[in-house]
């Protein structure tokens, strides 16, 4: 392993080890999802498979995003942030890292939650390879999308409030509950521009063997593409952030 | 004392707004020196650390790190630093051995050295015993220590110490510069910026003063001591007292600088004995009353006050500190 990706690795592992059992993350990133997924299960137990796309995605996306503030913002509250940076590592390295963390959290709970749609939903998965590969860069974009969040705020409360301003508008505008092409024009082009929309896309491909909007691919493709302009811009904001304040 | 510029900073300027934090520095550290920055709070001295160790730009100006330039090769000039931030700023769910693995991991310290160089430091600084409770459950005293010791584990040349002493009480202060001696003897080199007038003069061997983002002089505490030797002080105590009449008194023959503390006025000249009667004079002329009058013997401290203006006090005054981990 080259140093940079040891030295993110390092990072990652820190931060899942201080931080899984934070309020937040709990609250946010655990609790809301299972909810979720319990609240839809019981309203309709025979529908649950029809939308567990959309409940993966929106797991990854609270619980990611959940973590991604709290490796950011708790740090940046007493400067322990400062210690990466005055670290020999590249700041496009420990931004990588905190994403790494924040990707691999969203990633497990992904799991947990298909685990939990296997064995009591009965769930199967059509096409694995692309479900996982869809997963990890789910949760990549998702990760960098937290970190672009987190980077302008202090404390933990304002990453989580500024959070929910994007996240409750993508549950209802990507495809999680509704089909996208069933929505007015409008919302269509706003969720076509979310990267939710490709990730609940290619799920739905990858687990129900349904034809999506676009081939599952492409929307992989596309968020590849999600992964590197959130992580590019969340760095550019993160290094404009640094020079800001004493 | 100095040997050779281990840190070089040359114009250095970085300013935040309409606030000018660091106005044109330039100075040298020699190598093994132990160098210190003196200044009130809000002087320019934690901008200056942030800039050598590569967390701010500057706006203008370069500087050098065991020859490194820090803008040019940030990580080259990083790997041979330690950094003691002001806030003792480890991670409070970490263990004290695991906070130190953590820090050389990220130095990358090679992994068959991470638990024996962990738990070396942690004797060093007597805190073995307490080697897996986690940081958040520490004094502050622990903490600070804990933070001094996570800069050295990957055996830096250079090591920065922001305000070490800042919210200690006295024996652990006395203790952590005991840790800093100690640390020049092995050869390292250490910056280290202060508010304190006394640790300044304990420990370092040259010591550069700045106020509002300059530097007002660079020089030995011995040297310092001495341009305020041949200087005589008098404080009187006058009613009422303002700064409009400082600078009357400072426009005196023989006074070379007047200023205000607390409700005295203290006056610094090289011949303040031959112009007694014209100050007095000169007080009664304004309106003010003579409450009380005295001769000061000069210290470090009046070195400092003609030098910069600061009032003493307000190097008294400690910064709000953070402490502890996250959550």
């Amino acid at each position: 392993m080259g140093k940079g990706l040891r030295q993110a690795y390092y990072i990652a592992r820190k931060d899942l080890k201080a931080y899984y059992l934070k309020p937040p993350l709990i609250s946010w990133g655990l609790m809301l999802p299972i909810v979720f997924i319990l609240a839809f299960y019981l309203r309709n137990p025979q529908g649950i498979s029809e939308i567990s796309p959309g409940l993966v995605g929106m797991t990854m996306l609270f619980s990611t995003t959940s973590m991604a503030a709290i490796v950011i913002s708790f740090e940046k509250r007493i400067d322990a942030l400062d210690r990466l940076l005055m670290a020999p590592i590249q700041i496009r390295t420990v931004l990588f890292g905190k994403g790494l963390g924040a990707a691999v959290f969203g990633f497990v709970m992904a799991l947990i939650a298909l685990v939990f749609m296997v064995f009591l939903f009965g769930l199967s998965f059509s096409h694995p390879f692309s479900l996982l590969v869809s997963l990890i860069l789910s949760c990549f974009a998702f990760g960098f999308l937290g970190i672009l969040i987190s980077v302008g705020v202090k404390e933990i409360f304002e990453a989580m409030t500024l959070s929910n301003f994007f996240r409750l508008p993508m549950v209802f505008l990507c495809g999680v509950f509704y089909p996208i092409l069933s929505m007015p024009l409008v919302l269509q082009v706003v969720g076509f521009c979310l990267p939710l929309t490709y990730s609940v896309d290619a799920l739905r491909q990858s687990l129900l063997s349904e034809g999506g909007v676009i081939h599952r691919w492409l929307d992989i493709l596309i968020l590849a593409g999600f992964c590197l302009v959130l992580f590019e811009v969340s760095l550019a904001v993160f290094r404009k952030r640094t020079q800001e304040s004493n | 004392m100095e040997k050779k510029g281990i840190i070089q900073a040359q114009d250095l300027c970085k300013r935040f707004g309409e606030v000018q934090a660091v106005d044109h520095l330039s100075f040298s550290v020699g190598e093994g020196e132990i160098f210190g920055f003196l200044g009130p709070n809000g002087a320019g001295k934690t901008t200056t650390i942030r800039v050598l160790v590569g967390l701010l730009k500057p706006d203008f100006g370069s500087a050098l790190v065991n020859g490194y330039d820090v803008l040019k090769e940030p990580v080259k000039a990083k790997e041979s630093v330690g950094v003691v931030p002001e806030s003792s700023n480890l991670y409070g769910e970490l263990s004290a051995i695991e906070n130190l693995i953590y820090m050389a991991q990220l130095y990358d310290v090679p992994k068959k050295d991470w638990e024996a160089r962990g738990e070396d430091l942690l004797r060093e600084f007597n805190l073995f015993d307490r080697r897996n409770g986690k940081f958040q459950g520490f004094s502050r005293g622990m903490k600070r220590r804990l933070t001094i010791a996570a800069a050295l584990v990957h055996r830096p040349r250079i090591l920065f110490l922001d305000e070490p002493t800042t919210g200690l009480d006295v024996m652990s202060a006395r203790g952590l510069r005991g840790v800093v001696k100690n640390l020049k003897k092995k050869g390292v080199t250490i910056f280290l910026t202060t508010h304190l007038i006394q640790e300044a003069e304990d420990l370092c061997d040259r010591v550069a003063i700045i106020v509002k983002g300059k530097i007002r002089v660079i020089d030995t505490p011995e040297a310092l001591k001495e341009s305020v030797k041949e200087t005589e002080v008098l404080e009187v105590r006058p009613k009422p007292i303002s700064q409009a009449l400082a600078g009357k008194m400072e426009a005196l023959p023989g006074v070379d600088k007047a200023i205000l503390v607390e409700d005295k006025l203290r006056l610094f000249g090289k011949s303040l004995h031959g112009s007694v009667l014209q100050i007095l004079n000169q007080l009664r002329t304004e309106g003010a009353d003579i409450l009380s009058i005295q001769t000061l013997t000069p210290t470090l401290e009046d070195a400092f006050v003609k030098l910069t203006g600061v009032d003493a006090e307000v190097m008294r005054v400690d910064k709000p500190i953070k402490m502890g981990g996250p959550g």
